[in-house]
């Protein structure tokens, strides 16, 4: 039974934009937008605008963190189970006990603890979350780092060879890029310190260049008869070999790899993959890298909820609060927008092995940098976990539309989709508290 | 306890016995022998004239937009197109010289076919295939749904030749616990984990309009069709009280008579029950049985036209990387239909919707026996051509076929249902991780896109390519072909029909040769390993052509 109407398809409103809808440009050139496109690239740089380019990192805490030992505590009610709460930076803000450091950087951030959504299972709800709509058959949407790739192409004024979206350690269901492309999924790499995978070649010295010189005669030969412009608008394969050359010999590597940085700053973070991931990722955007995501699994708390959230929260916290330091201290805050978000928060009410079961209905989310206000909290949840609707009740649409609005993108846009159908970059509203 | 030389001799024999029969079968995989030819296939003249009636209305149209149809593709290139589309992996050095060694005169397509027909790994892949198209690539709900057991029952079918019509009325109609019923996963993944209603009836119109009728209706699931006016928000929704019924507990899926389905239509004040009824052509649609079986009944109805396009057209993206009708499950109703594919609709449906013939048709077909490239090379193919099939188009392969390309291509022997367990399961690990890492497209199966960087950094650095690759003269094909080719040339020609399935020529010939000329021991293993490293990473081996 369904007494209530379907929401799976977003709005039935598809033309009423008609006219501002913008195609997707011929799938030839933009196949190479995984660095992003040579000539889009060139032509930002030649804007010499002077500014540095919008970045974003995303802290995916995959499993669904508890919203109640973390951003939304409730000390003293029955739903916090003796769990405490601490003051934080910011007046009348209160954090978890497991977030000390986090707490002190509370004006540089905010809260959202009332997002809401209608998915409760892990996969669908990560898809939710991640790409800001819920899962529709036939259609894969993009994850908003490559929204913000498609949408602002090329960091203005530099050369950079990294990819353009990073996803450091993963997890189960790595940022993609949907119907915009497979050239806009995030490229994976994993505990900082280990080598980045396959960026070294086999082969070196003359080895390497008579391979390359063999590949050569073979493509001769493949496009001998064939499509006029084969290997240029459809196979792109020298391109890709040649910016694939680019990218293993470039030092701009060094980003991903934190082994040099001096013990001290590293320890800041942690000694957790997790925590060097968030170092790697600081490297990242101050190489010019668009969007990056860290993941740090083991949130799912269905038993003994308590310990394994501290145990999580130690792991956070002190990567959390030096990622910001970092992003500070480098003057790239206001330049990056820092979103700390998980796929649902967990029940208000303990099950009978003492854990906590999956929770959409008012979940917390951290937004920070890029020039958001900090030091506040949007939404609040019943401290008694009787209600279910937040005040304040903030879609997870809403917390793309604020991001990418922030980066300067227009979410009305609309992308014509390989089924045919228009669809908005953002369905969401601009959380007004923050602006 | 004191030493018996009773006791010593048995151990030692059976250890022995043991060394010989791991060694027999060791040297059986690698050693190919002298070449048994393939059979030839039976002469079909019902097929043939089906072949007929098809190319008949793909030469008028090339006719009529004065297209001049690429060369016939030789013997070889169908070769790899079936291969691949049937197995996920290129045809092997051995198989190739079954295949050369066939008679002069007899249809290698044919005889090609009854090969890979003949072993379960081309249904097993096929199964993969379709349920891509059934159930999708999610995980689904953890304690109620068993994908891996739906396909190895959708292999079943397939390799029973069972009737396609039959396999879908299983399907929409199952019944029973999803383990020992394995159709009734189809139901099952639909099911919300932590849900307490069964199965998601508007899930399964979706699913059930797009998989078996090639018919997009997702949309009017919230509102009228806005792009014509052909479909109504009631169609899906009266598609989905079918579904309705079907109850999820112990004892598996079941349905219940007293489930009735509601929705509130956009616009309405209030939501109101919705009866079951088909989207079109009720005529068809008889009432007997329970609900779900009223409609597999329709579904399957020889007169249901878009139920045999859509067989069609899936088909013949599997065969040619691309359907006919794209997207593949966004067929029109009412038309314009392109040529050929309402002749292959009334084909499959006349001769008793057998899915293994309809892929023998297709492959038969003018357009499937295109080359990729014209006959001079001044006068390029073109994008026309290939969309009207007469050229073969060009397409990227699937992850799975690219990691299938790479081991087969290391292994010289056909990796099929006789290959031994240790290979099947160092082949399942090695492709998995391939395809984890180069990024897998899920149900968007025939996108077309090009490749991506971190594509091409796996396939010339990562370690499946490296490691099947590098001097190893018990694994790598490289090293087997370094070692026992009678003469430079040969041991190119093998390395080209191992990785590309075809000859080189005269310019690719020389500048092989040449590399290897005069190079002995370690250096000719390494400059082998360079030219298989080479041909693997061409356009060419993770092309479609």
């Amino acid at each position: 039974m369904n007494p209530h109407l379907p929401s799976g398809c977003g709005s039935p409103d598809h033309l009423r934009a008609w006219s501002r809808r913008r195609f997707l440009q011929g799938s030839a050139l933009a196949g190479l937008g995984w660095l992003t496109p040579l000539s889009r690239q060139l032509a930002r740089g030649a804007e010499a605008t002077g500014k540095r380019p919008k970045s974003v990192i995303v802290l995916w805490m995959e499993g669904g963190m508890s919203q109640l030992e973390s951003f939304d505590p409730h000390p003293g009610s029955a739903i916090a189970y003796g769990g405490k709460a601490i003051n934080t930076a910011a007046k009348g803000l209160r954090f978890g006990a497991g977030l000390p450091l986090t707490a002190g950087l509370a004006n540089d951030f905010s809260v959202i603890r009332s997002v809401t959504s209608k998915e409760g299972d892990h996969s669908r709800a990560t898809y939710n979350v991640k790409t800001g709509y819920r899962p529709f058959p036939n259609l894969v949407h993009p994850s908003i780092g490559a929204i913000i790739c498609h949408a602002l192409p090329g960091p203005g004024g530099t050369t950079v060879d990294l990819p353009s979206h990073i996803s450091i350690l993963p997890g189960g269901f790595p940022a993609r890029g949907g119907y915009l492309g497979a050239r806009h999924d995030a490229f994976q790499t994993g505990d900082p310190v280990q080598p980045i995978p396959d960026v070294r070649a086999p082969a070196t010295g003359d080895r390497q260049r008579q391979r390359l010189d063999s590949l050569a005669v073979l493509e001769q030969s493949f496009a001998k008869g064939r499509l006029a412009h084969l290997g240029s608008e459809r196979t792109l394969h020298r391109t890709l070999v040649e910016r694939a050359q680019r990218l293993m010999s470039s030092e701009q590597l060094a980003a991903f790899d934190v082994g040099g940085v001096p013990a001290a700053e590293r320890a800041a973070f942690g000694d957790s993959p997790f925590g060097r991931g968030c170092l790697s990722a600081i490297r990242l955007i101050e190489a010019g890298v668009r969007c990056v995501e860290v993941t740090l699994r083991g949130w799912d708390t269905h038993i003994d909820n308590a310990e394994g959230q501290a145990t999580q929260l130690a792991l956070l916290d002190p990567a959390l609060s030096a990622l910001i330091r970092g992003l500070k201290d480098r003057d790239l805050y206001d330049d990056t927008l820092l979103l700390v978000a998980t796929e649902f928060g967990r029940t208000p009410n303990l099950n009978v092995a003492e854990g906590r079961d999956h929770w959409p209905h008012g979940f917390s989310v951290l937004l920070g940098g890029g020039g958001l206000r900090g030091g506040i909290a949007v939404g609040e949840t019943d401290p008694h976990g009787e209600k279910r609707e937040p005040a304040r009740t903030v879609r997870v649409e809403d917390v793309h539309a604020t991001i990418l609005r922030r980066l300067g993108i227009d979410t009305s846009e609309e992308l014509q989709t390989p089924m045919g159908r228009p669809i908005k970059l953002s369905e969401g509203r601009v959380i007004q508290e923050l602006a | 306890m004191s030493f018996s030389p009773l006791r010593a001799f048995i151990r030692l024999s059976a250890l022995g016995v043991i060394v010989l029969v791991s060694g027999s079968l060791l040297w059986s995989h690698f050693d190919s022998g002298e070449p048994t030819p393939l059979s030839e296939a039976k002469p079909d003249p019902a097929l043939a004239e089906a072949v007929a009636r098809v190319d008949a209305a793909f030469r008028a149209s090339w006719a009529r937009s004065g297209l001049e149809p690429a060369p016939e593709a030789d013997a070889l290139t169908l070769a790899r197109r079936l291969s691949l589309a049937l197995t996920g992996a290129p045809p092997s050095l051995e198989e190739i010289r079954r295949l050369e060694a066939l008679p002069a005169g007899a249809d290698p397509v044919a005889a090609w076919l009854d090969h890979l027909f003949a072993d379960r790994r081309s249904a097993d892949y096929l199964a993969e295939r379709f349920a891509r198209a059934f159930v999708g690539v999610e995980t689904g709900p953890f304690l109620v749904y068993r994908r891996r057991r739906l396909v190895t029952w959708l292999g079943d079918q397939i390799h029973e030749n069972r009737p396609y019509d039959a396999i879908v009325r299983d399907l929409v109609a199952a019944e029973g616990l999803w383990t020992t019923q394995p159709e009734t996963n189809f139901l099952t993944v639909t099911v919300v984990e932590g849900g307490k209603e069964g199965p998601d009836e508007m899930k399964l119109a979706g699913r059930t309009a797009r998989a078996f009728l090639g018919l997009s209706l997702d949309c009017v699931q919230c509102h009228d069709d806005l792009f014509g006016d052909r479909w109504k928000q009631a169609d899906f929704h009266q598609l989905a009280a079918f579904f309705a019924p079907a109850d999820l507990n112990l004892t598996g899926i079941h349905d219940r008579p007293d489930k009735s389905y509601e929705t509130r239509y956009l616009g309405a004040k209030a939501a109101v029950e919705v009866p079951p009824l088909v989207p079109y052509d009720r005529d068809l649609f008889t009432q007997a049985g329970k609900p779900r079986e009223q409609l597999a009944r329709w579904i399957t109805h020889p007169g249901n036209a878009p139920f045999a396009r859509a067989a069609v057209s899936r088909a013949w993206a599997i065969l040619f990387g691309k359907p006919l009708v794209d997207p593949v499950d966004n067929l029109p109703i009412e038309g314009p239909f392109p040529p050929g594919l309402e002749e292959l609709a009334r084909e499959f449906t006349a001769g008793g919707q057998d899915l293994r013939q309809l892929l023998r048709l297709i492959s038969m077909t003018a357009p499937f026996r295109r080359e990729s490239r014209s006959a001079d090379p001044d006068k390029p193919t073109t994008p026309g051509a290939e969309a009207a099939w007469a050229a073969f188009p060009v397409t990227p392969l699937r992850p799975e076929q690219v990691a299938g390309s790479v081991i087969q291509a290391s292994t010289l022997r056909a990796l099929d249902s006789d290959t031994h367990i240790l290979q099947k399961l160092r082949r399942f690990g090695e492709t998995r991780d391939f395809v984890k890492r180069y990024g897998d497209p899920g149900e968007d199966e025939f996108a077309g896109e090009s490749g991506t960087i971190p594509q091409r950094l796996l396939l010339m650095n990562g370690k499946l390519v490296r490691e099947r690759t590098e001097p190893n003269p018990i694994m790598n094909a490289s090293t087997r072909i370094a070692k026992c080719s009678p003469s430079d040339e040969a041991a190119v020609n093998a390395a080209f029909l191992a990785s590309l399935t075809r000859y080189p020529g005269p310019a690719e010939l020389g500048h092989f040769s040449g590399l290897l000329a005069g190079r002995k021991g370690n250096a000719r293993d390494e400059a082998l390993a360079d030219l298989c490293w080479a041909l693997i990473n061409s356009t060419e081996f993770s092309w479609n052509r």
